[in-house]
């Protein structure tokens, strides 16, 4: 055998081989790391390792990577009144701005894999882009002459997609509101007042109405925990989470979240959009079934805080997240839920400062009984509010949103689902503007002050006397 | 013998086939006709179906419930009012809607006097368009324009006032920069685009 076949033959076996297995990772899965061209961004590393949650086809373009987008992020557009629309740039009269800046993929702005230029919210276009269209925003509002594109959307004044907080007559039907409003907005607990007479709750069950098989009912401290909770209180017994309808003979030992959102549909929902149950949402696989029986379909595994980028505590990097990490199998103490099952993970600035914070003052008086339902501020206050959804026949539904990542960013996203029910909107729009106030959990006042109200009462008194 | 019959039935094939496809060229791409109509009435009916759908919506939802029975506003921030669209907003929630669906065309609603600036004409023929049909009431206009490397038949129609609710809105806007609008005058322009290639 000559020297050159026996380079090739060595050559083939070498590559064949290591071809094979880098094709099977992509299309069947297993440990894909290698193939990572980048580290992802904040909002996606949990799911990295599914590769087809967004490239979804190893065939097309910026077309395959938008469809998963808008599969992910389209419905969540949509309900913040997006102020860019898709249809804003596909229509043809506006083809020479998207030749500039091709805004109809989210792709133009938000790459991923590219950690050198990925900045808050994924952005990975220079803070300026505002320019491209609006370059002549000086002529049409004096106000805005002279000021520098970088600060459109960094001054607490404009969002590219969610403005519900921000637009002109908004600031100004809020522009007069006191720092504190009297009586604070409690959505939830008032929507569940107003349903009081229409929901029906069935008998208060005991401990000894436990219908579990005599099995699997022999720790008495979880037949004793589960009696004096919720949902003894409202008739369901242990099967009614420990079965499935499907297969009522089948014990289910430990309920997640398949059994959970047949009841709590919303809170699943929303939990599986957030980053404490992302890998958990329907078809993100870490592999699929491949040849020979060598690769198996997986869902990828839930999140642990020892894989978050945010400071978590050395002994729960490996909890699993799922319902019962923060609802306690037989014990589901809300308030437990709202803040001490947080801070049993989260170790950053702004979560250790909650406990010397005014808010948490007021959620202990709640705790207490010493002030009204739904006064106290607990981290589930704010992170995971008041959502609103609507049934199929039309009627409304209000329930805690289980995606705490909804409205953290950008944070004005919180000025109507959260602080606006306690605060104004000046008092609101600078604390949200302070970076130490945030840190320190809002203990003490801002010493950021957002003009945009002042500009809008303005504005509005200009055109008014120009009218005259 | 036999193989000059071969050749010429060759040509006579592929002449036939290269007049075929140039037919078939003709009628679908690049004419002023699309699948057979022309351009200019398919741009028509469309117009045909958006206006009298605006129109009922503003006379007969907006105008009576707002103006005539004072039971619900129209409102911009209907969301937040728990209000009704307003016609312009109901037409392009339309026209985003198509533009989800289809590529085969798209419309627009814009003025000389836009209450929003993005609504200002931006090219020649829409510029052009919308100046004709205010200065020529009943007429439309029709051109073709090339954008983002691509030709479009585009038509713009007048957008009268139809009933009090228009004039009276547009007036007292905040931000409209005219002021004396009247019932039956033009205010603004549908554009229709239709892709010719």
């Amino acid at each position: 055998m000559s020297r050159t076949v026996m380079l090739w033959l060595v050559w083939i076996s070498l590559t064949v081989p290591a071809a094979l297995f880098v094709l099977a990772a992509i299309v069947y899965g297993g440990n894909r790391s290698f193939l990572l061209i980048g580290k992802t961004s904040n909002g996606h590393h949990q799911i990295e390792l599914a590769c087809d949650a967004c490239h979804i086809s190893v065939f097309g373009g910026p077309e395959v990577l938008q469809d998963a987008c808008v599969r992910c992020h389209g419905a969540e557009l949509k309900a913040a009144n997006d102020s860019h629309p898709l249809s804003k740039f596909t229509d043809p009269r506006n083809a020479d701005r998207t030749a500039i800046l091709d805004a109809r993929h989210c792709v133009t702005c938000h790459q991923e894999h590219r950690p050198a230029i990925t900045r808050a919210m994924g952005v990975t276009l220079p803070d300026d882009y505002c320019f491209h269209c609006h370059a002549d925003i000086g002529e049409d509002r004096p106000s805005h002459e002279g000021l520098k594109f970088t600060t459109c959307a960094s001054a607490g004044c404009h969002n590219f997609h969610d403005n519900r907080a921000l637009y002109g007559d908004f600031l100004l039907k809020h522009a007069d509101e006191p720092d504190q409003r009297e009586t604070p907005r409690v959505v939830l607990v008032e929507f569940l007042k107003s349903r009081k007479d229409t929901i029906k709750v069935p008998r208060t069950l005991v401990a000894t109405d436990a219908d579990a098989p005599a099995v699997h009912r022999g720790d008495i401290d979880v037949v004793t925990a589960w009696a004096g909770d919720a949902h003894a209180r409202t008739g369901i017994n242990c099967s009614g989470c420990h079965t499935a309808k499907a297969e009522p003979a089948r014990w289910i030992a430990a309920p997640g979240l398949e059994t959970c959102k047949t009841c709590h549909a919303d809170e699943a929902r929303t939990f599986v959009e957030g980053k404490h149950g992302m890998r958990l949402r329907d078809g993100l696989m870490a592999s699929h079934d491949g040849p020979l029986g060598l690769f198996r379909a997986a869902k990828l595994a839930p999140m642990t805080p020892g894989e978050a980028r945010l400071p978590m505590k050395m002994d729960q990097t490996r909890t699993s997240l799922g319902c019962n990490t923060c609802h306690s199998a037989h014990h589901y103490d809300l308030a437990t839920a709202k803040v001490e099952r947080c801070a049993g993970c989260h170790d950053d600035t702004h979560t250790k400062a909650y406990f010397a914070s005014p808010h948490y003052e007021l959620f202990k008086k709640e705790v207490a009984g010493l002030a009204p339902k739904g006064s106290g501020v607990s981290c589930a206050t704010c992170h995971m509010p008041p959502s609103e959804t609507r049934r199929p026949d039309g009627s409304k539904s209000v329930f805690a949103t289980h995606n705490q990542n909804d409205n953290l960013r950008p944070n004005e996203k919180m000025v109507r689902s959260v602080c606006g029910n306690c605060h104004g909107l000046q008092f609101t729009l600078d604390a949200l503007a302070d970076r130490a106030l945030i840190a320190s959990n809002f203990t003490g006042l801002s010493g950021v002050h957002i003009e945009s109200i002042d500009w809008a009462q303005r504005r509005a008194r200009e055109r008014g006397e120009h009218r005259q | 013998m036999k193989r000059q019959t071969v050749r010429v039935a060759a040509a006579a094939l592929l002449a036939s086939g290269v007049t075929a496809a140039t037919a078939v060229h003709a009628q679908w791409f690049g004419s002023k006709e699309s699948k057979g109509i022309p351009l200019q009435q398919v741009a028509d009916m469309l117009h045909a179906v958006m206006e009298s759908d605006r129109t009922v919506y503003t006379q007969r939802v907006v105008n009576r419930l707002q103006n005539e029975e004072k039971v619900i506003q129209a409102d911009e921030h209907f969301m937040d009012k728990k209000a009704l669209p307003l016609p312009a907003q109901m037409f392009r929630f339309g026209a985003e809607k198509v533009a989800e669906k289809t590529k085969s065309f798209s419309y627009s609603l814009l003025s000389l006097w836009p209450v929003n600036k993005q609504n200002a004409p931006r090219t020649a023929v829409e510029k052009d368009g919308l100046k004709f049909v205010a200065d020529n009431k009943g007429k439309n206009y029709y051109g073709e324009e090339t954008l983002g490397g691509k030709k479009y038949y585009t038509a713009v129609y007048a957008d009268v006032a139809v009933s009090p609710a228009c004039v009276s809105c547009h007036n007292a806007h905040a931000e409209t920069p005219r002021t004396d609008f009247k019932l039956d005058d033009v205010m603004g322009g549908v554009v229709i685009r239709l892709p010719m290639n």
